[in-house]
């Protein structure tokens, strides 16, 4: 096949429309025919990801890049950076508000389950800087 | 077990995805966080849930779930019902509290996947 790259703006102040890049991700590669298990599992990183953009880093990018071998998800922010980011791997861990907890996040759960789903994943943040989070799923 | 078994089941309403109501379910889970749905890529394809949002149903969405239930009588609003018919993802809501109507599943043959 071809490679294709996919690019998305995610904003950040719309935590309704929050996943829309993710569900269009998920429909190409349904359309490409990749196996229905690795789309599940690309969809849930990049949903996590995205999620996490929106709730705390007030939006981002999302690049994805897609080959007969492997998917990589790309996704960046010029938000607050993680400070400790051995802490924000470890499941519970979440400095997510009170209010983003009612809308059903805020368990601590998605980078840890970003890690189990991609093959590889790598976090380059800094502080007040940003964080680029990029996450590859083989085929 | 049908999706229109649950729906029988648990006396519950039907929002939208009426022409999916004859597909197969096999497994469930019950949850308010979606990150803990989101934590077991399983087959699982009912989500039960006291959570009212349209984040619910992306969330089902990427699991590839075919019904979301919604417990305590939550009535979806109109955002969440029109994503869920553009998902082909079956939304309806019960009076039962989500023990109950997880245990009224349970008994019924619908079990979760640990
Ligand atoms: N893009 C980001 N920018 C800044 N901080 C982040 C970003 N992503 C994650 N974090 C930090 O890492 C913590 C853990 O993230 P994780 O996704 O595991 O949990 P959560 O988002 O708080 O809750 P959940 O994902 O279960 O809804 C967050 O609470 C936040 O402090
Ligand atoms: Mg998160």
């Amino acid at each position: 096949m071809e490679p294709l790259h996919l690019h998305y703006d995610v904003d950040g102040d719309d935590f309704i429309s929050a996943g829309e890049a993710s569900s269009e991700m998920k429909k190409v590669l349904r359309r490409l025919g990749f196996d229905p298990d690795i789309i599940r599992r690309c969809a849930i990183c990049m949903y996590e990801g995205e999620i996490n953009m929106v709730i705390h880093a007030c939006g981002g990018v999302a690049d994805v890049d897609i080959n007969e071998h492997d998917i990589v998800m790309k996704l960046s922010d010029n938000g607050p950076g993680i400070e400790d980011v051995e802490k924000a791997m470890q499941e519970g861990y979440s400095t997510a508000s009170h209010n983003v907890r009612e809308l059903g996040f805020g368990a601590g759960m998605g980078l840890p389950n970003m890690k189990r789903y991609s093959d590889e994943m790598t976090i380059d943040t800094a502080v007040n800087v940003g964080t680029t989070v990029t996450m590859k799923i083989k085929v | 077990m049908l999706i229109k078994d649950i729906k029988e089941i648990l006396d519950a309403k039907v929002y939208c995805g009426e022409d999916f109501l004859e597909a197969e379910v096999h497994s469930a889970c019950g949850a308010d966080l979606m990150s803990d749905v989101l934590a077991f890529v399983k087959e699982q394809s009912v989500l039960l849930t006291g959570l009212v949002n349209p984040q619910v149903v992306r969330t089902a969405y990427m699991m590839d779930m075919r019904c979301i239930v919604f417990v305590r009588g939550k009535i979806p609003d109109a955002q969440t019902i029109a994503l869920a018919e553009k998902k082909d993802i079956v939304v309806m809501s019960t009076e039962h509290r989500m023990y109950v109507a997880c245990g009224k599943l349970y008994t019924s043959g619908l079990v979760g996947i640990e």
